[in-house]
C-alpha cells in the first residue's frame, strides 16, 4: 500500500484578481466540512503551528459572522474576519474574508468540496476587488516566510551570543 | 528598441487571460500556432502577436520543424512567479498538513461510532 505522504497545495492565479488555491485529502467531504466549520478543529489546523489560535468564531448561517485571531510566535496578533454569504453543507461556502491588518482588502472566498471515491478535493477560489489587493494578499505570504526567516536568524545569533 | 511597460516582464506578460491561455495550451506541449488558433478560437494575428510578447520575455521559445514552426513553453522564465507565489503556497501547505491531522482523528471517532 502507498504510504500516505502529505503534498503541498497548489496555488494558481487564474485571474488578476483571484487566487485559487487547491489540495486533496484522504477523508469523505463530510469531515473536511466538520473540520473546516467547527470552531475546536479550526484552531488546530488554521494557525499551521506558527501560534496560538485565541479567537475562533464562526456562526454559520447566511448573514453569520466570522473571525479568526491568532498571535504569532514572535507576540504580533494576526485577525481576520467575514461574513457568510451562501452556505450548502458539505459541499460550498462563500464568505467575506478581511485581514484586520488591511481592511479595505475584503475578498469573496468560495469554497468547493467534491467527494470522489471517499477522497475530498478542496478548491478555495479568492476573488479580489483589485490586482493590488490580489497581490497585497500573495505578499502577506512572504512577510510571514520571512517572518520565520528572522526568526531563525534571531536563533542562530542568540546562539552565538 | 524600446518596449511596452506591459510587455516588460514575465508577469506582465502573463497578465493578459489570453496569454495564460496560450500558456495552459503550450502546458500540453509543443504546438504549432495553427493548433493555438484553433483551439483557442482566435484570429491567426492575435494569437501571432500574444507569443511574440511571451516570446519576448522568454515564457516561450520557438524552433524551426520543417516547414512548422513549434511554439514552447520555457518554465525557467516563469519561476520568479513562482517563487513569488511559493511563500503563500507554504504556508497553506502547512495549514492542510495539520488539518490532514485533525481529518485523521475525525475519521478514527466515525470508526468507533460505527463499531458501537
Amino acid at each position: 500500500m502507498p504510504m500516505t505522504t502529505s503534498q503541498s497545495a497548489k496555488v494558481t492565479l487564474p485571474a488578476d484578481d483571484q487566487i485559487l488555491i487547491t489540495r486533496e485529502f484522504d477523508a469523505p467531504r463530510h469531515l473536511v466540512y466538520k473540520a473546516w466549520t467547527t470552531p475546536e478543529l479550526v484552531g488546530r489546523w488554521w494557525t499551521a503551528k506558527r501560534g496560538e489560535a485565541t479567537v475562533m468564531e464562526i456562526d454559520l448561517q447566511v448573514g453569520g459572522k466570522w473571525r479568526y485571531v491568532m498571535v504569532a510566535d514572535g507576540g504580533m496578533e494576526v485577525g481576520f474576519h467575514g461574513e457568510y454569504r451562501e452556505i450548502v453543507p458539505n459541499e460550498r461556502i462563500v464568505s467575506t474574508e478581511v485581514f484586520e491588518g488591511a481592511p479595505d482588502a475584503e475578498s469573496v472566498n468560495l469554497l468547493t468540496l467534491t467527494e470522489t471515491d471517499g477522497r475530498t478535493r478542496l478548491e478555495i477560489l479568492v476573488q479580489h476587488q483589485s490586482k493590488e489587493h490580489r497581490d497585497m494578499h500573495i505578499n502577506s505570504g512572504m512577510e510571514a516566510g520571512l517572518q520565520d526567516a528572522l526568526d531563525l536568524l534571531e536563533e542562530v545569533a542568540n546562539s552565538l551570543r | 528598441m524600446a518596449r511596452a511597460a506591459t510587455t516588460a516582464d514575465a508577469f506582465n506578460a502573463v497578465a493578459e487571460p489570453r496569454r495564460r491561455q496560450i500558456l495552459d495550451a503550450l502546458a500540453g506541449g509543443e504546438r504549432p500556432v495553427n493548433d493555438l488558433v484553433r483551439q483557442l478560437g482566435l484570429g491567426q494575428p492575435q494569437v501571432s502577436k500574444h507569443l511574440r510578447v511571451l516570446r519576448e520575455v522568454g515564457v516561450v521559445d520557438v524552433r524551426d520543424h520543417g516547414r512548422q514552426r513549434l511554439y514552447r513553453l520555457n518554465g525557467r522564465a516563469l519561476k520568479p512567479i513562482h517563487d513569488w507565489i511559493q511563500p503563500f503556497q507554504r504556508s497553506w501547505s502547512e495549514r492542510f498538513d495539520e488539518l490532514d491531522a485533525v481529518l485523521e482523528d475525525l475519521k478514527k471517532e466515525e470508526g468507533h461510532a460505527h463499531d458501537d
